[in-house]
């Protein structure tokens, strides 16, 4: 049993893990306060689609990811600042990549020998096949975008919080919801690489909008976001490793790990505020403030 | 292509396909009136995991992916009041699914080609049984839909008027997304649990921007639909390797662009009130939380 922990295949993936945890759960911080988790969803789809392009074409996965992702997000960005559930526009995006996804497994399963299993491991994560380069280049992608996150963190968290009056004050909005899409794209392309494009969208919601429930100041909310992104995928990976049971697959226990996160937390929240806690979970009236006073 | 119809194959394809494009205009119309995009993609991912988990346990699968669907639709209708605390709620849920289904998966000796089918759509795997099935079905959410039909209108148009007036809002809002979780889970035969969504939204957000009377663009998003399925199953049976629904998501997109792009909706101008609110305008301001950066 402990075997498995010693080999490189464990590290490697607990790398990649970790890597990929990092860049969602901080990113994700800003996707559940900006409400664009089906933004989030989106790019997730269109990563599949440029992965799926780059096992056609010979490519590394994560180049067609990113060409991908970073054009898709230029595209939302410019095309609609405020994307959100609601919004169409994402919508459609989303099912002209997944449309292309479709499109590109069917051909790609018509010259490889097993048909289904190519798509399913793009569709449901293969961190367990993760070279050593991908993960420096994952490496070098997670603390480009991490760096500019955190260039941009303090006008864009003003601009999430009150967009009107940080218009006012002369602040680029559109340009910083362009730039958080971007980095937005590299993020969602790490989870996709990891946990597959399906599945993504559990590291970059749920560890952020659990730590958004108990956490009330923007930097408890973002370190306690982070730490619940690595526990769950290190979670994830001890249980699928290790354990008496017949190994469940990564992608289902670094998923269901992480909604368990979010159920607690809601359960926690909501207990916190029934006792009179206020604002529990919401810390955008401090941050307003904050912002404000600045 | 004529001869393409003497294959009894290619009708049920077609009349499955008619059926459930006339149903998905209907539906989708109060989809994207009701900004529910984000629960109409995450509603057959839900299913799809109780397709896999039907798969597994030997019942067919679309009983499974139905009783999921259904399960999710009433749990979105109920839980979200406001869209961005729903749109977490719904990005958990589904990937609190989708690993479950992946699970499944991993536990289902067989694997992928079955699964595969219902993740990609086919038409090849459509009996007269199913079309039968599929019509029964069919007429039956036609039917909900238009005994609920008014209500519905009133509390999409204006929610708040409704809610004054003594309308379950949320009853109705869980009633209807029932129905659209039955018309999802007959569409995804067609369609595959990833591009459902297609069909739902694709024509339904066109409508939108042509006309802004409900019973207008019901019909004209049931005709595009119609529309859209025809030619994708036409192209598809010629082209013998392209999937039905990878034709199906590009066509709706290249019809949606440019009527993205040129096509005003149409405000009349007694009837202001009339348009349902961020449906289709594309300058309507960003109401609600002021967490959009727009």
């Amino acid at each position: 049993m402990l075997g498995l922990i010693a080999s490189d295949i464990f590290w490697n993936a607990a790398a990649a893990g970790t890597v990929a945890a990092l860049a969602a759960s901080l990113v994700g911080y800003f996707v559940v306060l900006r409400a664009h988790a089906f933004a989030g969803e989106a790019l997730t789809d269109i990563c599949f689609a440029g992965s799926a392009g780059s096992a056609l074409a010979g490519f590394n996965p994560l180049i067609g990811m990113l060409a991908f992702s970073l054009s898709a997000a230029l595209g939302l960005g410019a095309l609609s600042s405020r994307a959100r559930g609601r919004d169409v526009e994402t919508g459609m995006a989303l099912s002209m990549a997944t449309g292309l996804g479709v499109l590109f497994v069917s051909l790609y399963a018509h010259h490889s020998a097993s048909h289904a299993t190519a798509g399913m491991n793009l569709l449901f994560g293969s961190i367990l096949s993760v070279r050593p380069a991908e993960i420096r280049l994952m490496l070098v992608c997670a603390f480009l975008a991490l760096a500019a996150l955190g260039a941009i963190s303090r006008p864009l968290l003003f601009a999430t919080l009150d967009p009107v009056s940080a218009r006012a004050r002369g602040l680029p909005v559109t340009l910083l919801s362009i730039s958080f899409m971007l980095i937005l794209a590299v993020a969602v392309a790490m989870c996709v690489l990891t946990i597959g494009a399906l599945l993504a969208l559990s590291l970059l919601v749920a560890p952020p909008a659990a730590a958004l429930r108990v956490a009330r100041r923007p930097a408890s909310a973002m370190a306690l976001s982070a730490v619940l992104g690595l526990i769950v995928v290190w979670g994830g990976l001890l249980a699928s490793f290790i354990g008496p049971w017949r190994h469940p697959p990564i992608g289902f226990s670094v998923s269901t790990s992480a909604s368990m996160a979010y159920f607690i937390a809601y359960a926690l929240g909501k207990r916190r505020r029934k006792r009179g806690g206020g604002e529990g979970r919401h810390p955008s009236r401090e941050t307003e403030s904050e912002g404000k006073a600045e | 292509m004529l001869d393409l119809l003497r294959y009894p194959f290619m009708r049920n394809a077609l009349i499955t396909g008619s059926i459930v494009a006339v149903l998905a205009g209907a539906i989708g119309y109060f989809i994207v009136a009701r900004s529910l995009t984000f629960a109409a993609h995450a509603i057959p991912n839900i299913g799809f995991a109780g397709a896999a988990g039907a798969v597994l346990t030997g019942i067919l699968p679309v009983y499974g992916f139905f009783a999921f669907a259904l399960a999710a639709a009433v749990g979105i209708g109920l839980v979200g009041k406001r869209a961005r605390e729903r749109d977490i709620v719904v990005a958990v849920l589904m990937t609190f699914a989708l690993g479950l289904g992946f699970l499944f998966l991993s536990l289902y000796a067989g694997y992928a080609q079955r699964v595969y089918g219902i993740l990609f759509g086919s038409i090849l795997g459509i009996s007269v049984g199913n079309v039968v099935v599929t019509g029964v079905a069919a007429a039956v959410a036609m039917g909900l839909l238009l005994a609920i039909y008014r209500p519905l209108l009133f509390c999409t148009v204006d929610p708040q008027a409704a809610a004054a007036r003594g309308l379950p809002v949320a009853t109705i809002s869980a009633l209807f997304l029932s129905v659209a979780a039955l018309a999802i889970s007959l569409s995804a035969q067609v369609m595959g649990a990833l591009l459902v969504f297609t069909l739902m939204v694709g024509p339904a957000a066109t409508a939108n921007r042509l006309t802004r009377r409900p019973g207008r663009a019901i019909l004209t998003a049931a005709l595009l639909g119609l529309a859209y399925v025809w030619l994708g199953i036409g192209a598809a049976a010629i082209s013998g390797r392209l999937p039905v629904s990878f034709m199906v998501s590009a066509i709706a997109f290249a019809v949606y662009l440019p009527v993205r792009i040129w096509a005003r909706p149409r405000r009349r101008p007694g009837s202001a009130s009339m348009s349902p609110r961020g449906a289709g305008a594309p300058d309507a301001p960003a109401e609600e939380e002021g967490c959009s950066a727009s």
